[in-house]
């Protein structure tokens, strides 16, 4: 990594030695002295420890000396449906957002770099990497609530879907003309036959005073029309009751219900919406008998948000907290890769008449390849060590789809769990899954020092 | 950001006005993408904040956004009960007592450390030191389980200082690591003539490699009290009563829908000092991040 500006120099062979005079310590004393504290902590909160999960791991659930119980906890790990579960859904972050992540990085890098208030953009992409993981699990969880009045995320599907299917003006309501009856798709017909000059009745009940739509005035029954279909369709309800079927005072017309007119073999031959007073009128209808409806996008639900934080989506929707998480720290490594990239090496390209994206394509990535690595191995190291977003964000009942391995590491030992030999055998498999990712890492550390 | 620099821009002398619109143009869909993808990524913590500072009655029926259309509703309330809740100061104050105490060792401990692994010459230096560095790997679950015991016999189970000894250990692989690698970098000759002077090797690390080694030093202190800060499995574990503030907003997340007006406020508190830290010392802030890739 030589974009930082603090990596150093190749290390010097060897250090002057310290003069051994009078009054000094020898070589050990002075080494001690400045490694002991040191060496005392890496010693008694990692090195044992590592050494004594890792035997622990072949005891069993509680106790320890006399309870050998050899590979029996990593066999569990591998048969307990919800280990499996958190094995599965690390592989799938391991196989998302690694990706991801380094390729959002990428495009975020590449358009700022040429940008002149890139600063602005880049400290707000960068912020949520200040923040801690866990109050990013709470921010999302207000973000992803499932009611659209109330969850950000949903708020905006329910616009985008009302542009595409907008919802009904009648969410709720049921018939109250006798012979109105409801279809499998949804629509009302008539079963009464009407004719040209005839006149529909489309009576509807079961509407909440407050889903009545706010136009809604008296509603009349228009006078019949020589070679017309009319008719209205109303709220039949007034206060006290009313009579079924009858259009009276005091009760309102539907507007913007769209009804059909339907064929005797039940084709729509045409299609109007209510009046405010709820009247309507299919006009120059030729011979036959027809059946009048309401069509069923009237009824239609208003989109009602998607369950980000049910079973279902609890994956896609922590991978995506995750992402927004993670994309300004590959932003900023590979933005100072970017930056320390030989102009002169582009610009010969450009001078050769390579196109931009030629010059993208064949000259930057491949001399970035060494930072973009560096992001997707660390990220693969993030993942499969996520903890504290899942933990915060995904709500308990969705723990079991949601798991992954150190949160079942985590539930397996502690809070109950309390098994302290499967949870070091899942100890210990995650420290075998990030070795030789990490081990990677550092090799290429030993090649820049 | 502090790391990248500017490109380069080579001004073309022929260039006029109407180029210039038209170079604008061109460019236009850019700035407008990164208006769009700037606002999502501010949207979640904006919408963080908004609801902090809503009554719980109205958060019920309708989202932080009603905040736009009727700006009255917002107060102050939440927070004023917050500062009088005596589970969150007390939370606060050991969070501030983890990070703190861990970062000053982290940093004093990892110092001396990589001075030793710089400058100073023992036998087995360099195998102790790649010793130090394999342990880089090591993740922190692997201590849970035997310090979660060793804790309950020591005394040191649900103490501040628990929690910031481990932090302290585990952050300390690559605290030497970064270290070493500055001082060994540090000019040569001033150590020396230091050490023909008579300068000993305590007086020398003070006076000398302390102050020459402050970027890196700073670098790593803030990584480490951020990390640290913003930290909750190790206190989830190590701790009972005695916990950091993202702890106090876990136990009162089961009940989400109805203290939203306690969990959003208290998240939002919990993320003021970093992001204070991160403003005033970003360019450091950005240095530890580019040479702590390996973390």
């Amino acid at each position: 990594m030589t974009a930082g500006g603090i990596t150093a120099e190749p290390p010097v062979a060897a250090a002057p030695p310290p003069a051994a005079g009078p009054g000094r310590l020898g070589k050990y004393g002075t080494g001690a002295i400045f490694l002991g504290p040191a060496l005392f902590l890496l010693g008694v909160w990692m090195v044992y420890p590592a050494v004594y999960t890792i035997v622990r791991s072949f005891f069993g659930e509680h106790g320890f000396i006399g309870t050998w119980v050899g590979i029996d906890n990593y066999k569990t790990l591998f048969t307990t449906s919800t280990l499996l579960t958190a094995i599965k859904n690390n592989a799938i972050w391991v196989a998302v957002v690694p990706a991801l992540v380094t390729a959002i990085g990428l495009i975020f890098a590449v358009l700022t770099e040429r940008v002149r208030w890139a600063v602005a953009f880049k400290t707000v992409v960068f912020l949520p990497m200040a923040i801690s993981a866990f109050a990013t699990g709470v921010t999302w969880r207000i973000m992803y609530q499932q009611d659209p009045g109330l969850g950000a995320v949903n708020a905006l599907g329910k616009t985008i879907s009302g542009v595409f299917s907008p919802a009904g003006v009648l969410s709720q309501a049921s018939p109250s003309t006798p012979g109105l009856q409801t279809t499998s798709s949804g629509a009302l017909v008539l079963k009464t036959a009407t004719h040209p000059g005839g006149i529909v009745l489309l009576g509807l009940t079961g509407i909440a005073p407050d889903q009545v739509p706010k136009s809604a005035v008296q509603a009349v029954t228009p006078p019949p029309k020589p070679g017309d279909v009319v008719g209205t369709v109303w709220r039949d309800f007034k206060p006290g009751g009313g009579k079924v079927g009858v259009v009276e005072k005091q009760e309102l017309g539907l507007p913007g219900v769209t009804v059909e007119l339907r064929d005797a073999a039940g084709k729509t031959v045409q299609s109007t919406t209510s009046k405010p007073d709820g009247s309507f009128d299919f006009s120059k209808v030729s011979q036959g008998t027809y059946h009048a409806a309401i069509g069923a996008q009237t009824f239609a639900k208003p989109f009602g948000g998607y369950a980000w934080l049910g079973p279902n989506l609890i994956v896609p929707s922590l991978l995506i907290a995750y992402i927004w998480i993670w994309a300004g720290f590959a932003m900023v490594v590979i933005g100072a890769g970017l930056a320390a990239m030989p102009r002169d090496v582009l610009e010969a390209a450009r001078t050769d008449g390579a196109t931009e994206w030629q010059t993208f394509r064949r000259v930057t990535i491949p001399l970035l390849m060494p930072v973009l690595s560096v992001v997707f191995v660390t990220m693969i190291i993030n993942v499969l060590k996520v903890f504290d977003i899942v933990y915060a964000l995904a709500p308990q009942s969705e723990y079991a789809k949601a798991n992954v391995i150190a949160l079942a590491m985590y539930f397996t030992a502690f809070q109950g769990g309390g098994n302290f030999g499967v949870g070091s055998a899942i100890a210990v498999f995650l420290f075998i899954l990030v070795v030789p990712v990490l081990a990677l890492n550092i090799r290429r550390f030993r090649r820049d020092m | 950001m502090a790391a990248a620099a500017p490109a380069v821009e080579i001004p073309d002398p022929q260039d006029r006005v109407a180029a210039k619109v038209l170079r604008f143009a061109a460019r236009a869909p850019i700035h407008l993408m990164l208006i769009v993808l700037g606002g999502l990524w501010l949207v979640p913590t904006i919408g963080l904040f908004l609801t902090s500072i809503l009554p719980a009655s109205n958060l019920a029926s309708k989202g932080w956004w009603q905040i736009f259309t009727k700006p009255s509703v917002a107060t102050w309330s939440n927070y004023d009960a917050l500062f009088h809740n005596h589970g969150l100061i007390t939370a606060l104050k050991t969070t501030a007592y983890i990070a703190v105490g861990n970062t000053l060792l982290v940093v004093i401990v990892g110092a001396m450390a990589g001075y030793a692994f710089a400058w100073l010459d023992f036998p087995g230096r360099d195998w102790v030191f790649i010793g130090v560095i394999g342990l880089l790997v090591v993740p922190l679950q692997m201590a849970l389980i035997p310090m979660f015991r060793l804790y309950d016999t020591f005394g040191l189970f649900d103490t501040w200082y628990g929690i910031a000894l481990f932090h302290a250990a585990f952050g300390l692989p690559f605290a030497i690591f970064l270290l070493r690698n500055f001082f060994v970098g540090l000019p040569k000759d001033i150590l020396e003539s230091a050490r023909i002077d008579g300068a000993g090797e305590i007086k020398i690390f003070v006076r000398l490699i302390l102050p020459l080694g402050l970027p890196a030093i700073a670098s790593l202190a803030i990584f480490q009290f951020l990390w640290t800060w913003n930290d909750l499995l190790v206190a989830l574990t190590f701790g009972q009563n005695t916990t950091p503030i993202t702890v106090w907003i876990a136990g009162q997340l089961r009940e989400f829908g109805t203290s939203i007006d306690i969990i959003a406020p208290a998240s939002f508190i919990s993320l003021v000092i970093p992001l204070c830290v991160f403003f005033a010392f970003q360019r450091y802030f950005v240095q530890g991040l580019l040479a702590g890739s390996v973390k």
